[in-house]
């Protein structure tokens, strides 16, 4: 078997390395039977990984100790679904599984376009083969996880395996780096269409219409991943954080910031003709960034909990993206003239110039994340000392960007292309922005004084309230004219044009969000040691520890607490943290019990035994509207299903005219 | 050309509001990776810095004291005494024998004032373990 999965890997190389030479020698001869087969190698490339991978999780779910990697990464007492995602759990694993993914788009990439772009295709294929390329000689020379463990010449299993590491045995972890992973690799989708369009000077902004649905995708798999990987952080980590500016958290937030402003900024180049080179720079960003990441979190050249043990494929990384970016620089710069922009600046109060300003503000963070992330290493090449900047420095950077954004969020739609009149400036933003003012001043009347936490919520409501105010003056008019309901009127405007509104809809999940962060200034949290019995205070609640039990299964031993929460002497609710310790890892593990609700969670870790037996350490915290972030996502993951169904009213690039009433708010166009 | 002005001055203002706080804020969060000899060496200076200590844990020194912790980190041979005062529990992996990098300050007593803790399981990828005499060996290539 294991032969079987090292050999498809191998063939799995040669093959994408054919399909790399294959296209561009059959693009450059103009011969169609070289571009054909080297599609067809593409899709052998994916049933030969698919094949390497079955081998793979076939050992991890029959639990084949004669695998190294199955011996490291599971044991027999883990479930099934666990094994299965120990597939990810390490690094050979999860390179492999890196390379599947890729295979998979590439597949589908290939398949969906192959009576498209004809001209451009066969440099995207061969992109998509390079990167390929690249992970299959990780996969089949440097972390092979078809290595066996051998004792004198000749292969020998384990009883048992070390296990999966208990943190990453939580329901959470079996989804979060799949979704995170299918986010970092379909960057290379958008990227390969973008390099092909431009080595080949296709005219227009062809690879932008292919690849639209593509970088939507890709960019929710990234949030969505990015918030799971945070909600994993919060309920299993056993301090309640959701974000510590961890390298690693910031290595997946990188290119989810720079793709944003990929998906902003080339809507100006499909409305306007400007920003190409802008936009070139933008995608293939994003798609370097998947890469630093993906080295980052596997290479250890940072320290970081997440990180795992120092390991030879940094070089080899650090080597492809060195290469990579030169390529891409020396090709953008090449193709300049190519890429002239259409129109001009105008105004700074339009459409372009907040388009302009958000990309400013999503870049500047990315690079400040970067920079913050890569200090230790920058800080001892220069000074020979190394120092890390720590979660205060990010959030003294990072919450100014973020609060200024929100503020784009709001006004930016509703400003005009080219320049803003101030009547529509004061019919659009009046009733939000007192709204807004009055919330900041009722809460600062209300004795609130933290002041981004103010500005924080007046902006909150200042957006959401732009977000229904477009919403409503649309159907509105839709019910008026077709005398159908508001109901209805509200989901036949979204339907005409989906991308605007499935737009304003991701961006009322991102207000939810930030009310959820917000929240985080108002935290309480308390660490007491408490006799069996006894009750201790923290804010409103009385939290008394009932009792405590233990016992064992084969998979870990526990102790388990139940502790009654009560409020103005009534009982609500009784929480129950475990502590566990792991057999196999020997390894202990906290797992937290939450009273989640909507205005604030109660969130208890059972954090060990006291001095004698009959005490315990509990730590409890409140957080306050932490809640909101989850819900604020899902309808981020809401309004970017609603973009990628088509319009109902086919425009080619649709505008405030679909509505019927908001003509007079848009200055003539020349 | 004006509104090119308007446009490069809204720009330079917001940059340079970010490089401000970059800078600005950077002195107080900066943390000095030390191994414990370096840290000895230091003098004075080591009380105002904060500081990144990585080393072992010491065998049978974690003293748990209602909400502290103190225990003792070694490393080429330099010993440190750490008291844990920070609100986070301690990860799991922190215990005898374990690497653990501990971030604060040195105290005037001579004690090192941790407000953070992280530690990596020692333990984790030792292949052998007792009772399994057929767990031996280290992996190699087939």
């Amino acid at each position: 078997m294991e032969n079987l999965g090292s050999l498809a890997v191998l063939l799995a190389f040669c093959l994408a390395v054919y399909a790399v030479i294959g296209s561009v020698v059959g693009r450059l001869r103009r011969n169609p039977f070289l571009i054909v087969s080297a599609e067809r190698a593409v899709y052998s490339v994916w049933l030969l990984i698919t094949v390497a991978a079955g081998v793979l999780v076939h050992a991890l779910l029959t639990s084949d100790f004669r695998f190294a990697y199955v011996a490291q990464t599971s044991n027999r007492a883990m479930s099934q679904s666990y094994k299965f995602a120990a597939w990810w759990g390490g690094q050979e694993g999860s390179l492999l599984f890196w390379s599947w993914l890729l295979s998979c788009y590439a597949a589908v990439a290939v398949w969906t376009n192959r009576k498209k772009v004809r001209d451009a295709m066969p440099y995207t294929v061969a992109i998509l083969m390079t990167t390929q390329t690249f992970f299959l000689i990780l996969n089949a020379f440097v972390v092979s996880p078809f290595q066996m463990l051998a004792e004198d010449g000749s292969i020998v299993a384990v009883t048992d395996g070390m296990g999966l590491n208990p943190l990453l045995q939580y329901p959470l972890m079996r989804i979060h780096p799949p979704i995170l992973y299918l986010g970092y690799v379909g960057m290379v989708v958008p990227f390969a269409f973008a390099i092909g369009a431009l080595i080949t000077r296709q005219p227009g902004d062809r690879w932008i219409h292919v690849t639209r649905r593509w970088s939507l995708i890709t960019w929710l798999f990234q949030g969505m991943g990015v918030l799971l990987g945070a909600a994993w952080a919060y309920a299993a980590l056993g301090w309640g954080g959701y974000w510590a500016w961890d390298p690693v958290e910031n290595a997946s937030l990188l290119p989810w910031l720079s793709s944003t402003a990929f998906l902003h900024s080339v809507m100006m180049q499909e409305k306007k003709g400007m920003m190409k080179v802008w936009n070139a720079v933008l995608v293939s960003a994003s798609f370097f960034l998947c890469i630093f990441g993906t080295l980052l979190t596997r290479s250890g050249i940072v320290s970081s909990v997440h990180a795992f043990a120092q390991s030879p494929i940094g070089n080899y990384f650090v080597a492809f993206l060195a290469v990579g970016v030169a390529a891409t620089t020396y090709l953008i710069l090449d193709r300049l003239d190519f890429l002239k922009s259409e129109s001009q600046l105008e105004s700074v109060v339009s459409r372009e110039s907040s388009f302009l300003f958000n990309n400013l503000i999503l870049l500047a963070s990315c690079f400040a994340v970067l920079w913050g992330t890569l200090f230790p290493v920058i800080s001892e090449y220069i000074t020979g000392e190394k120092i890390s900047l720590d979660a205060p420095w990010y959030n003294r950077l990072m919450i100014p960007i973020g609060l200024f954004l929100l503020f784009l969020t709001g006004v930016g739609p509703l400003f005009a292309w080219r320049r803003t009149s101030l009547e529509s400036l004061r019919r659009n933003f009046l009733i939000p922005g007192i709204a807004g003012l009055l919330l900041t001043a009722a809460f600062f009347a209300a004795g609130m004084r933290n002041f981004y936490a103010l500005i924080s919520f007046g902006f909150c409501l200042f957006v959401a309230l732009t977000v229904v105010g477009e919403f409503y003056k649309g159907s509105r008019a839709i019910s008026q004219k077709n005398q159908m309901s508001f109901a209805r009127a509200v989901v036949e405007l979204t339907h005409r044009n989906t991308r605007r509104y499935g737009g304003y809809l991701v961006h009322m999940g991102i207000v939810l969000m930030f009310v959820g962060f917000t929240g985080a200034a108002f935290n309480q949290d308390k660490t007491a040691e408490v006799k069996i019995g006894d009750a201790f205070q923290l804010g409103h609640y009385t939290l008394k520890v009932r009792e405590i039990t233990d016992g064992d299964n084969e998979n870990y031993t526990w102790q388990h607490a139940k502790i009654d929460v009560f409020k103005n002497g009534e009982q609500l609710d009784t929480l129950e943290p475990e502590r566990q310790y792991y057999k196999a890892s020997k390894q202990p593990i906290g797992r937290v019990d939450i009273r989640r609700r909507i205005n604030e969670d109660l969130y208890v870790n059972f954090a060990s035994m006291g001095s004698d037996e009959s005490k315990a350490v509990i730590q409890a915290y409140i957080f306050p509207l932490v809640n909101w972030i989850w819900f604020g996502a899902k309808v981020v993951l809401f309004g970017t299903l609603i973009c990628l169904i088509p319009s109902k009213v086919k425009l080619q690039y649709a505008r405030t005219e679909v509505v019927g009433i908001a003509k007079k708010n848009v200055p003539v166009e020349a | 050309m004006a509104k090119y002005w308007k446009f490069a001055t809204l720009i330079v203002v917001i940059i340079g509001t970010l490089v401000w706080l970059a800078f600005a804020g950077a002195g107080e969060s900066k943390t000095y990776y030390k191994t414990i000899a370096e840290l000895k060496q230091m003098g004075d200076k080591a009380g105002t810095k904060r500081l990144r200590v990585a080393g072992d844990v010491e065998k049978d020194s974690i003293v748990r004291r209602g909400g502290e912790v103190e225990f003792t980190l070694v490393g080429e041979n330099h010993r440190l005494r750490v008291i844990y005062t920070g609100t986070e529990p301690l990860p799991d992996t922190f215990r005898d024998g374990a690497q653990a990098l501990a971030e604060g300050k040195l105290g005037p007593d001579g004690a090192f004032h941790a407000g953070k803790i992280q530690a990596k399981c020692a333990s984790k990828y030792a292949p052998a373990q007792p009772g399994q005499p057929s767990a031996g060996p280290a992996p190699k290539t087939s």
